[in-house]
């Protein structure tokens, strides 16, 4: 009898060990793609776009993963744009990351949307972090949920993985951050339209796009 | 007593995969150990983790808790002839292992994701549904009071 209470206690203390040993080692989020990259380096990227290259107005976005209001901004706003101003050959919308430093898992998430641009998901990956965009809320760690994400989006996990761990792309992102500290960019979402800031008082729609689209257009040479 | 044993034995490695899984569902921890197949991620976050406004893995710990606690009490000297532990243990591995098919069911035909760990969880319940029912089987253990109570006698 008391042999077999020796073996259940010596099995408890393994299996406390291993448990503990599983979620201290269990991928928290890596570091290198966590956290800002000792050194920058511009490797000539410069955002993924949407839209047509021969559109005659080109917004680009700065935008930070965990910002709620770049959430809803791409969750409300965006299908429209994409409606009326994207999808009509109008408007070419690219996206530059500007990770806020106040945000913990931002750059991490712009490193996973990353990754999955480079299997050609980008955009997949970004619907899928501001549709379902309440792992910012709880603080807590979401490399499973992003995971989970990358999965849903189809990338190659194996491949991501390697990608996230190796935080391939945390110089780019950097890259990005410090060109938008260049452009004055104090906030997200922060716009540019064919390069010129946009300062709006309040949280833009797809109307004042539509507008300042509609008025490039209207002085520009062509017409 | 054997079957008891065994019941104690797998129950406490059952608690520990279901409290890994719930430390893991509290946020504990990064990403699962599962393997790159991200299965395991499916189901973590499909509606389906989430039974009664808990995780799934916290009715797995209470679970696995009742049943080793039952055992460890079934084992007591006094307890070891009474057949009812045995029956008491038959019904908390009854209710697991019906469980256990439920979730199976919905891993295998509603989120097409089968979790290692949730194999393993599942895999535990059967043996220990399997061995409380050969208890049940099992002869009465009778022990020696003789050897077991202390003498009444004193000397002088």
């Amino acid at each position: 009898m008391n042999r077999f209470y020796v073996v259940l206690g010596v099995l408890a203390g393994v299996l406390g060990i291993a448990v503990f040993a599983l979620l201290r080692t269990g991928g928290t989020a890596p570091a290198a793609a966590a956290g800002p990259p000792p050194t920058v380096a511009d490797d000539g990227f410069r955002g993924y776009s949407l839209g047509q290259a021969t559109a005659p107005v080109e917004i680009t976005e700065y935008l930070d993963f965990e910002c709620p209001v770049c959430a809803s901004f791409a969750t409300i706003q965006m299908p429209t744009i994409k409606e009326q101003l994207i999808n009509s050959g109008r408007v070419r919308w690219r996206y530059r990351d500007f990770p806020l430093p106040v945000h913990k898992y931002s750059r991490f998430a712009a490193h996973a949307a990353q990754c999955a641009g480079a299997q050609g998901k980008f955009f997949e990956m970004h619907d899928q972090l501001f549709n379902h965009h309440q792992w910012a809320q709880t603080g807590k760690d979401p490399s499973d949920l992003f995971r989970s994400f990358a999965l849903s989006s189809g990338v190659d996990l194996n491949a991501y993985d390697a990608c996230m761990v190796a935080g391939r792309y945390a110089q780019r992102i950097e890259f990005s951050r410090q060109e938008g500290d260049q452009r004055l960019v104090d906030g997200t979402p922060t716009f540019f339209a064919n390069g010129k800031k946009l300062d709006f008082r309040r949280l833009p729609g797809s109307d004042d796009f539509k507008a300042i689209a509609d008025s490039i257009i209207a002085h520009s040479p062509r017409h | 007593m054997r079957h008891r044993q065994a019941i104690a034995l797998l129950a406490l490695v059952g608690l520990f995969v279901a409290l890994y899984l719930w430390l893991h569902a509290l946020g504990f921890g990064g990403a699962i150990k599962c393997g790159a197949s991200g299965a395991c991620e499916t189901v973590q976050t499909s509606q389906w983790a989430v039974f009664l406004g808990l995780p799934v893995a916290c009715y797995g710990v209470v679970g696995y808790l009742a049943v080793l606690v039952v055992a460890l009490a079934s084992l007591r000297e006094a307890a070891l002839p009474q057949r009812h532990w045995n029956v008491m243990l038959v019904g908390l591995a009854s209710v697991g292992f019906l469980f256990t098919i439920y979730l199976t069911y919905l891993e295998l035909f509603v989120i097409h994701a089968i979790c290692r760990w949730c194999i393993g969880s599942g895999v535990i319940i059967t043996a220990i549904w399997i061995v409380s029912l050969l208890s049940l089987r099992s002869p009465a253990i009778h022990t020696d009071r003789a050897v077991s109570q202390p003498p009444r006698d004193r000397p002088a």
